[in-house]
């Protein structure tokens, strides 16, 4: 009997997990794999017909949408990684004791609502606002110049929005680097330059590989930054979908765009996978 | 029309604060109605091929035999569109009985739509007994989907007697089978004088290059589709598939002289000069005049505007369908809806409630006095058949098919 028990106690400890995997994901995502395949509307019904071309509508309608959402989010993320590798590097290795105060400023501006934080952007960086008005009446600005509606407005704001997620997992990175490993390197002649590169950047490498993740998923699926900050020409696959759902209940075309998304987004973070290796991510994990 | 002829006070504030909570909170409540829709996938429509506006002759009888009276109305209604304290409600529970809760819950039509769906679709009470809709696509999606319960005119004595003329044969709901209006209001252009340099009076001026880039079009399809029809001569009520694409043609021609496509976000974009000129809803505008000090004009432009309703309704599942009815017609007496035409400021559907408010004003001293004066007079809650004669009513579907083929239309003006 005890024996039995013993061996019965994985799946039971994995129950929980387990169930909580299958209702909260597998069950949403198999529906809306069925109504992305679904053809009618949301008064006759809508019935699963194998409807293939939903997909093929849907890249052929939205494609224009679905490409300058991944080339705003990689641009984001190379901004991403240029600003947050210094500050990382400054708290990780010149924070002393002050690390966490340092962390903690870092993240204060992100306790206020992502959408609030947005929408004061939109108040700043208004034509006629606190920015623009002044450099405006000095002349160094025509009257006609504008920033919102613009594609800088909205990488601008996914760049702001999604620093946090770039920063940490850097910091963690560079943080576990033993700074013996870096002056065993000054030891051995390196120059700071070749330190830096041979060294750190190696060690860091697994934290910018986390940061990327978090970061350019989200903000390819972004659809507040675009609403917000942006214009007709600056349309978001998000916003797509979230229109499609909530303002014309065209539900089958929103679930093919959404997993749409979700295959080009897993078929670009495996070939990145597959480029940086996971290996190393794993270690530093598990470490 | 022009923002001369406006009173203020009170009045203006009533006229123009419902607009912002319903349309800002689109955002908002955009996460948790995501939910309800994921939850609506599995769920079936209801509409039976070759449903729609009619209604079977004896669905009255059948719908309303062996309602009985319950004591209790819940009320889902719109934000800022009564009085707080809600003094109409506590007359109608002291001469009825009835007891009310008022919830204002409907914040933009196709989120409500996606959240009461299942629930209507599976046959189960929505927690309302009565709803105000728009007469919107989701109006005639209720309707076809057979979510509306089909009103007993014999219930509705007050109604009969006061409706204006023009709110009983409105093109969403002919002869009032599903519905009753609540208010209407207005679509038009909004701009500021200071930057146009000249007073804008036509349609055209939201198509002049001059202000390129300084333009604000509404991202909602059926108000912008609204605006390019009349604009190529059509009048969206009656318009047909041809003159769609010629209104998309137009609208896709304006395309590069548009900042952006706007929600109710519209007015602080007028404010803070991201547009001189845009598409506005009648109350906005004053309630910004009011708070911010700006001197920003609105016009009924000389092609036409658009005039938008509000409709109070039964959904089919309703616990208190009788008690919800009677309400209902309470809102049609003419002091009660002359009350609250004064508090929220939009236009009226009961014309007797002018003299009532006139009446009522007489006996009031003060500002209370001057505003109630000032929105009997106004255009805006009482429009003069000339103001009536230049307003619009939307675009109607026949069936589910012109509706999406709207959409695909219009959509992509907005989508870019």
């Amino acid at each position: 009997m005890n024996r039995l028990k013993r061996q019965l106690a994985p799946y039971f400890l994995v129950l929980p997990g387990g169930l909580w995997l299958l209702v909260f994901f597998a069950v949403p995502m198999i529906a809306m794999l069925s109504l992305s395949l679904q053809q009618g509307d949301v008064v006759y019904g809508y019935r699963l017909t194998f409807h293939w071309q939903n997909y093929t509508d849907a890249i052929s309608g939205y494609h224009d949408q679905l490409v300058r959402s991944l080339i705003y989010a990689a641009i984001g993320t190379i901004l991403l990684i240029a600003l947050s590798f210094p500050v990382a590097h400054w708290i990780a290795f010149y924070g002393g004791k002050r690390k966490p105060t340092y962390l903690f400023l870092l993240l204060l501006p992100f306790f206020v609502s992502f959408v609030l934080r947005t929408i004061s952007w939109r108040q700043i960086l208004t034509d006629d606002g606190p920015v623009l008005q002044p450099l405006k009446h000095i002349g160094v600005l025509p009257d006609s110049y504008h920033l919102l509606g613009t594609p800088e407005a909205v990488i601008g704001g996914l760049v702001y929005n999604y620093l946090p997620f770039m920063v940490l997992p850097i910091y963690v990175a560079l943080e576990r680097i033993d700074p013996r490993v870096v002056e065993a390197s000054r030891d051995l002649y390196a120059s700071p330059a070749l330190s830096f590169r041979k060294v750190i950047l190696p060690l860091a490498l697994p934290g910018v590989f986390a940061g990327v993740l978090m970061s350019f998923v989200p903000m390819a699926s972004d659809y507040v930054n675009s609403e917000v900050l942006g214009s007709q020409s600056t349309t978001m696959i998000g916003q797509v979908i979230q229109s499609k759902y909530l303002q014309t209940s065209d539900y089958p075309t929103a679930s093919a765009l959404s997993f749409i998304l979700m295959a080009v987004l897993l078929v670009g973070i495996f070939a990145y996978a597959r480029a940086l290796g996971t290996e190393d991510v794993m270690k530093v994990a598990a470490r | 029309m022009s923002a001369s002829n406006l009173p203020d006070g009170a009045l203006l504030r009533g006229l123009t604060q419902r607009r912002i909570g319903r349309r800002d909170a689109l955002r908002i409540s955009g996460l948790s109605a995501l939910g309800a829709t994921l939850a609506a996938c599995g769920v079936q429509g209801k509409a039976k091929p070759g449903a729609g506006a009619s209604v079977a002759p004896d669905a009255v009888a059948k719908y309303w035999t062996g309602k009985t009276k319950v004591g209790h109305v819940d009320f889902a209604n719109w934000p800022l569109y009564m009085d707080p304290k809600k003094p109409e409600l506590a007359t109608f529970t002291k001469e009825t009985g009835i007891t009310v809760t008022y919830k204002e819950v409907i914040q933009e039509m196709g989120p409500w739509f996606a959240k009461v769906q299942p629930q209507l679709a599976a046959g189960q009470s929505i927690g309302y007994d009565l709803m105000v809709i728009t007469n919107s696509i989701q109006f005639a999606q209720f309707r076809d989907s057979g979510f509306l319960a089909p009103l007993d005119h014999s219930k509705l004595p007050n109604f009969t007697k006061n409706a204006g003329a023009q709110y009983t044969k409105e093109a969403y709901d002919p002869g009032n089978v599903y519905s009753v209006p609540w208010a209407s209001g207005m679509t038009g252009i909004a701009y500021d004088e200071t930057k146009t340099k000249r007073p804008i009076t036509k349609l055209a001026d939201l198509w002049d290059p001059a202000f390129k880039g300084k333009i604000g079009m509404f991202s909602d399809t059926q108000e912008l589709a609204n605006f390019g029809l009349l604009k190529v001569g059509a009048n969206p009520d009656k318009s047909t598939s041809s003159d769609w694409d010629k209104a998309a043609k137009e609208l896709k021609a304006q395309k590069p002289l548009v900042r952006k496509y706007y929600d109710q976000s519209y007015i602080d974009a007028l404010g803070n000069g991201e547009v001189w000129i845009t598409m506005a809803w009648s109350g906005d505008v004053f309630q910004k005049n009011l708070s911010d000090g700006t001197n920003f004009k609105f016009v009924i432009p000389e092609e036409g505007g658009t005039i938008w309703t509000d409709n109070m309704t039964i959904p089919i599942t309703a616990k208190a369908p009788l008690d919800a009815i009677t309400l209902m017609d309470f809102f049609y007496r003419p002091d009660i809806a002359a009350s609250i035409a004064n508090f929220i400021g939009y236009v009226c559907p009961v014309p007797a409630a002018q003299a009532e408010m006139r009446a009522a004003a007489a006996k009031k001293k003060g500002t209370d006095k001057t505003s109630e004066l000032a929105a009997a007079d106004s255009k805006l809650v009482f429009p003069t058949d000339d103001v009536y004669a230049k307003l619009h009513y939307y675009v109607s579907f026949s069936n589910v098919d012109d509706q999406q083929t709207f959409q695909k239309t219009f959509e992509p003006i907005v989508l870019g």
